[in-house]
């Protein structure tokens, strides 16, 4: 199995303080990832750095076959950002042209992934006007623009009602298994069970990493909450 | 270059400030309201307010464009939209040209209106085309844009950004030759002077206005700082960061 996203002894020092320490790890095709740990233990900055956003102090970083930052990756991952990037003096409809447009995406498909993030009734609303729910989706529809292979999600369902979240997880497994590979962040422990794969992270180092069953098996719990607690106790 | 991501980016823009009616207004209304006070203050010194307003036209799109601009960009960065951006295949230039024209568009439109009111209304007598005058004003409004665009990437926040104007333009202001001759002033703000922005769309609106000759020269001075700014725009533009 090809790996989407390979990262090898990947080290972030920001003003004198290490932020990611000794990070390896693959992510393989088709796949969802998920990257768990509690806020400032560096989720953001391996996504900034995935993204060719940050920059990184040593290693290596190789994503859908190429070194971080070509040129041609920047139509093929889509990112998610923490707070919603999007232009609330415009309309959704108005956000998304222009996403589609700086892609060079055909604006057909625009309505097909309204739908998909259900925002398709109110999209002549300006963002400023959406609830804290609706600009995450407008969010996430413009990172879903242009069918990119990689996914790079930023806590995409912080803030959002349990009904919606499961219809968001639904959307992730169902592009997964259209062969695209998501990265998906979160502190919320119930989440960890629907990816395939999990980093648990702590002050920027790997607590663990396997599939869930794999890290219920090796400590024992069958909670994912328990298992993190139980991990960070090991240490 | 890519002409479709460049007018993707203007139309943005366009659509933002379409939104925004108010500054529309305020863009448009503030300067002429300006002029109209100008014209009573001088009610009996016409040959004051010749000299004065025909500068001022060129130095009220600067001021708007700037304080428009370097609050607009900073937004792109706080926002987290710029850095977004930068991942999409969009240059940096792509990003900045598109700034230049939706701005060169509202810049045109204010200069139509209020050269017009000065012209009409107002009574401004020039001895050059009013086309000209309206040249100018837009490429003067395109080198605040340009500086404000500049000056953004060293605010951090809103507040930062706003204090540059007094900052950066009226000193300029001050030494462009509006209130005393430059060739009156100590020799050394005269050399400073010489190498302000400002002072070449001072310069060039009161030369379009007497009909002096040198236009061309500071026209083409404009020019060539409106373009240093852009590139140097462009360049303070980082996709990457700590």
């Amino acid at each position: 199995m090809s790996a989407s996203v390979t990262t090898r002894n990947l080290r972030i020092v920001r003003d004198g303080k290490t932020i990611i320490n000794d990070l390896t790890f693959e992510v393989g095709k088709g796949l969802i990832a998920g990257i768990l740990g509690p806020s400032g233990s560096g989720k953001t900055t391996i996504f900034r750095s995935i993204v060719g956003v940050q920059k990184i102090t040593s290693g290596e970083i190789t994503v859908l076959g190429q070194p971080v930052g070509a040129k041609d990756l920047r139509t093929r991952i889509g990112y998610l950002t923490q707070s919603a990037s999007i232009y609330s003096d415009l309309t959704i409809v108005e956000n998304l042209r222009y996403f589609a447009k700086v892609l060079g995406t055909s604006e057909i498909s625009i309505d097909e992934i309204l739908d998909l993030v259900d925002l398709r009734k109110n999209k002549k609303q300006l963002a400023s006007s959406l609830s804290g729910g609706e600009r995450a989706r407008l969010a996430l529809a413009t990172a879903l623009l242009g069918k990119p292979e990689l996914l790079i999600l930023d806590e995409p369902t912080v803030g959002l009602d349990p009904v919606l979240r499961i219809e968001l997880w639904n959307l992730f497994h169902s592009l997964a298994a259209q062969g695209k590979t998501l990265l998906v962040s979160s502190h919320v422990m119930d989440e960890a069970e629907r990816c395939d794969s999990l980093i648990l992270l702590r002050d920027g180092e790997i607590l663990a990493q396997g599939s869930p069953s794999q890290l219920k098996a090796q400590t024992g719990e069958d909670e994912m909450e328990a298992v993190f607690i139980s991990l960070v106790g090991a240490r | 270059m890519n002409f479709s991501r460049i007018w993707a980016t203007a139309r943005r823009i366009l659509s933002q400030l379409r939104h925004d009616p108010r500054t529309i207004a305020l863009m448009i209304i503030a300067p002429i309201f300006l002029m109209t006070i100008l014209k009573y203050v001088y009610n009996d010194q016409p040959q004051v307010f010749q000299r004065v307003a025909g500068s001022l036209l060129g130095v009220f799109p600067m001021l708007v464009m700037f304080l428009i601009t370097s609050v607009a960009t900073l937004r792109e960065r706080t926002s987290g939209t710029l850095e977004r951006l930068l991942i999409l295949p969009i240059t940096k230039l792509e990003f900045i040209l598109g700034y230049a024209l939706a701005f060169g568009i509202a810049a045109f439109i204010q200069a139509v209106l209020v050269t017009s009111a000065a012209l009409g209304p107002l009574g401004l007598k020039i001895a050059g085309s009013q086309l000209t005058l309206i040249s100018v004003a837009v490429f003067d409004a395109l080198l605040g844009m340009g500086l404000g665009l500049f000056v953004s990437s060293f605010a951090k926040t809103e507040f930062q950004a706003v204090q540059f104007m007094p900052a950066i333009l009226l000193p300029q202001l001050l030494l462009s030759g509006l209130l005393a001759p430059r060739a009156s002033m100590p020799r050394a703000l005269e050399i400073i002077s010489n190498f302000l922005p400002l002072t070449y769309a001072v310069d060039a609106t009161r030369k379009v206005i007497s009909g002096s000759t040198g236009f061309t020269t500071d026209f083409s001075l404009i020019v060539l700082f409106l373009l240093a700014l852009l590139g140097m725009g462009a360049v303070s533009l980082k996709r990457k960061s700590e």
